[in-house]
This record gives structure tokens, sequence and C-alpha cells, in this order.
């Protein structure tokens, strides 16, 4: 097995045993970590895409913003770091059988599925064409998107603004 | 020095000897290995400047060794090395109420939060160990691990200094990310490529070539990222996070020992990344500053060192320089002064870019 692969299954499983550990944990703030480790993976398994603007953006966005406010969020709720949430449902029968069936039918679609097989080939460039196709096919959304984040930021400022 | 440069040699040196992949795995260990003997070595060196230009600055003669026996050794050289010794073998204090296993993740997250920001650090034209496509973003990408460190750190000592400590220092990083990200943008639209090699080779040719001489608008985007940086270190004038005078040490209470001295030693090695990230952007990086003069690849990595040397030496002299600021100063500066210019800049360049052709 070339190392490429050997390093490709590392990073997957990294990538599954921290999700599993973010769900199957019952501390919150570690969940929180856990989830870290999981979404680094994940830029990882993007960089065996050659999508290494999205790594880099999945570090930047995930990691340093959604995780930091996740974490934020825990810490600065009074005492919800120390509850210990049950990871057990009441309902374990009907909820094994609707993941089985749920697996078996994924399952079934992978590999039904044509999939477009293309060479692994480096790119020789990666970052320069998402921004002409962002500044040209792509414009209109993306100014969209730029608005909604506008109004967020604008209504996030205005909420916690104290009324006078 | 990039990896397949090392397979191949280590091919040619030992044929067949080794398996490829074996080779391979080697050939990207080797370099690590270097750098981190170059860590360990600019670890001592970047101590022994900060206690001697501190001593300087306050008048005072700093580490001074005598005579024979067990001193510091001659101008006191042997100081760091002392001090690195007496961290790893005070004791380990782990707080019986801390939370332990974040207690102990918190060190080595900054660590590798700041190392693998070096791998992306170009020291020569052929003499870097990745050379990314998105170089110059994958730093400021990686430097957002260490925002978690230090919450973590604050949060899991269970102190409340440290938790402020660790609040302020977030707050402080994910702010003047901003700034120092916008700065880099007007870097990246004149280079048109976010690989820190591409950004270099668009310096080359003297001095002025440099991006800070490029337009009007580049010093003031050089001063901005600088500032930003520094405040993303947490050093003095922006050391909120430890400042001793009301906060203890800020998130690094409760730690002691040789975990004391990993975040020590990383807040050291990111002020070596930022500089070095800003010799890239706007001096030139690893280009001598006179065109077809010392551009050998020996002298490019002495150009890159002492460029970014320079600015770590502007960094501690800052520090022993200008007083700390108060919190809503630090905000003030970040949102209503750098972003503002900030936006500016990268208007004014854009047109400048257009006009210019």
């Amino acid at each position: 097995m070339p190392v490429a692969e050997i390093v490709f299954w590392l990073v997957a499983a990294f990538t599954i045993i921290s999700a599993s550990f973010v769900v199957l944990n019952n501390q919150l703030l570690y969940s929180a970590i856990a989830l870290l480790f999981s979404l680094f993976g994940v830029a990882g398994l993007y960089i065996f895409l050659w999508a290494d603007f999205i790594a880099g953006i999945q570090l930047i966005v995930y990691i340093g913003g959604i995780n930091v406010l996740i974490i934020f969020g825990i810490m600065l709720t009074n005492k919800i770091s120390s509850v210990r949430l049950s990871q057990t449902n009441v309902q374990q029968g009907v909820g094994a059988v609707i993941a089985l069936w749920l697996m078996i039918l994924i399952s079934l679609v992978i590999s039904k599925t044509p999939w477009l097989q293309i060479e692994s080939s480096e790119p020789s460039e990666t970052v320069s064409v998402i921004g002409t196709l962002l500044l040209s096919k792509y414009l209109l959304p993306f100014e969209a998107i730029s608005l909604l984040l506008l109004g967020a930021l604008i209504g996030a400022a205005l909420l916690s603004r104290e009324a006078t | 020095m990039t990896v397949d440069f090392i397979y191949n040699f280590l091919n040619d040196l030992l044929p067949g000897f080794l398996g490829n992949d074996l080779l391979l795995i080697l050939a990207m260990l080797l370099p690590f290995f270097a750098l981190f003997g170059f860590i360990t070595i600019y670890g001592f060196g970047v101590i022994y400047a900060e206690l001697k230009v501190s001593s300087f600055i306050q008048d005072k003669t700093g580490p001074m060794g005598q005579g024979y026996g067990f001193h510091a050794g001659k101008w006191g050289l042997l100081q760091p090395v002392a001090d690195g010794l007496h961290l790893f073998f005070k004791e380990d204090i782990i707080p019986a109420t801390a939370d332990r296993p974040l207690f102990i993740l918190a060190p080595f997250l900054i660590f590798i939060g700041m190392f693998v920001g070096i791998i992306a650090i170009p020291f020569g034209e052929a003499i870097i160990i990745s050379d990314m496509n998105i170089g110059i973003f994958y730093i400021l990408g990686i430097g957002s691990l260490a925002v978690i460190a230090l919450i973590l750190a604050g949060w899991s000592s269970n102190n409340k200094w440290a938790l402020y400590g660790g609040m302020r220092s977030a707050a402080q990083i994910i702010s003047y990310e901003i700034p120092a990200g916008l700065s880099l943008i007007v870097v990246i639209l004149l280079a048109s490529s976010l690989s820190m090699q591409e950004i270099i080779s668009y310096q080359s040719g003297g001095i002025f070539n440099w991006i800070i001489f490029d337009n009007p608008f580049m010093p003031i985007a050089f001063i901005i990222f600088f500032i930003s940086a520094l405040a993303e270190t947490n050093r003095t004038p922006f050391d909120l996070p430890e400042s001793e005078s009301e906060l203890v040490a800020g998130f690094v209470t409760e730690y002691s020992g040789a975990r004391y001295a990993f975040f020590f030693l990383s807040e050291y090695v990111n002020m070596f990344v930022i500089s070095a990230v800003a010799a890239t952007a706007f001096l030139g990086g690893w280009q001598s500053p006179f065109p077809n003069f010392l551009n050998t690849p020996a002298w490019s990595v002495f150009w890159m060192i002492s460029k970014a040397f320079f600015l770590v030496f502007v960094m501690i002299w800052v520090r022993w320089t200008v007083p700390r600021l108060r919190v809503d100063q630090l905000m003030h500066l970040c949102w209503k002064v750098f972003i503002p210019i900030g936006l500016f800049n990268i208007f004014g360049v854009s047109i400048w870019t257009v006009l210019r052709g």
C-alpha cells in the first residue's frame, strides 16, 4: 500500500473516531473539543481531493470561527459545562432498526451509483479558478451571500445593543 | 528543501537500500528534525536576546557570567540554557480541581499550532518544506488553533484569572485576525497568488521592488499587519491576557514546569512565524535587497532569517518600550482604526492596480 493511502486511512479513522467521540461523550465541552479534531480531519480529507483552498477555509471558518463560538457558548453559559448529558435513548430498539435500515439504504445507493472516476493528478492551479468562477459565473449567489452576511452582522449588532 | 528533493537525494545515496515508502517517510521526517533543531536554537537565541535587549533598554547589564564553575557562561550566554533546564526540572503541578485532560492537551495544542506554521515558510528558492498553493492562507488558518488552545488553558485551569486571560486572549486574537487578514489581502492582490514562493518572486529585483515600496498604500498595510500580528502574539503592549498587574499571569497562571515552557516557547515561535510572514509578504522574503548581489541559496537563507530576526527584534524592542493598552483601547484600535483603514487600503490598491494596468 502506498504511503498516501495509509495516510488517507489514518486521517479518515481519525475523523471518524473523533466524530463518534462527539456523539458518545457525555460532557458538552469534551464534545466540542472532539469536534475540533473531527473538523481538522475533514480538512485533511479535502487535501486528498486537491481542494486545498477549501481545506484552508475549513480551518479558518470551522475551527477558528464556529468551533471557538461553540466553546465560548458552552463556557459562558452558566453551569452548562458541568451538565452530564444522557447518551442513551428510551426507544433504543426502534432507533436501532431505523438506523440499520438507513445504513442499508445508503450503502445500496453508494454501490448502485455510477461514480464518475477522474484521474488523481494534481491540478496546477487550485485557487485562481475558484476566484474566477466566483466573480463571473457565480457572481449573483456570491453577492447574495455577502448581503446576507452583512444583514446578519447588522442584526447581531442591533440585537446585542441595549435598548435606549 | 522540498520533500521531493530530499527523496531524490536519498534515492541516489542509497539506491534500493530501503523501500520506496520508507524512504519517502524518511524524506518527510528529515525536514521536521531540521525544523525542530532550528526552533531549539532559535528559542535559546531569542530568549537571550529578550533578556539582553530588555536589560539594555532599562539601563542594566542583564545576565552576566563571571569566573569559572556553574555560572551562566561568558556574557550570560548560557542563561537561556539554565532557564530551560530550570523549567524542565521543575515539579509539574496539575491543580486538583483542574479539568485534567484539557489541562494537559492545551500546551500541546498551542505548540502544534505554532510549529506546523513553519513548514510553509520559504527560506530560499528551493528551501521550503512544503510550497503550498495556499501557503499564506494556511499559516493564517493554522494560527486559529492557538485561540482554542488558549481558551482551553484558561478554562481548564479552573481559576478565575486564568479564565479571564483565556477569554481576553481569544477575543483579542479573533479581533486582530481581521486587520491582519485585510492587510495580507492587499499583498495577495498585487502578487495574485496565495503561494509564498510566488509572492516572493513577484518582489524580485532589489529593494524597490519589494511589496512595501510597491505603492503608497503598502507601508500602511505593513504597519497594520505588524501591529495586528503583535497583538496576536499576546505581547506587550497587547499582553492583556497575561497582564501581571491584574491577572497574575492570565491563562498560564496554573501552569508550571515543562507545560509552562511550552506556552513560553510557542509564543516565541509564533513571533518568528509572524515575522517571517511579514518578511515574505512585504520585505521580499529570501531575496537580497540588491539585484544580483549575494543571491545564492545559502545567502537566501541568510536574508530570510535576518529579515525575520530584525522584525523579532523590533517586537522585543516594542515590548520593553511601550506601556500596556487598556481593553477598550485595544478594541477601539482594532475595530475603529485598523479595519476601516484596512478596507480603504484594499480599495486604494485595487484602483491603483487597475490604473497602472
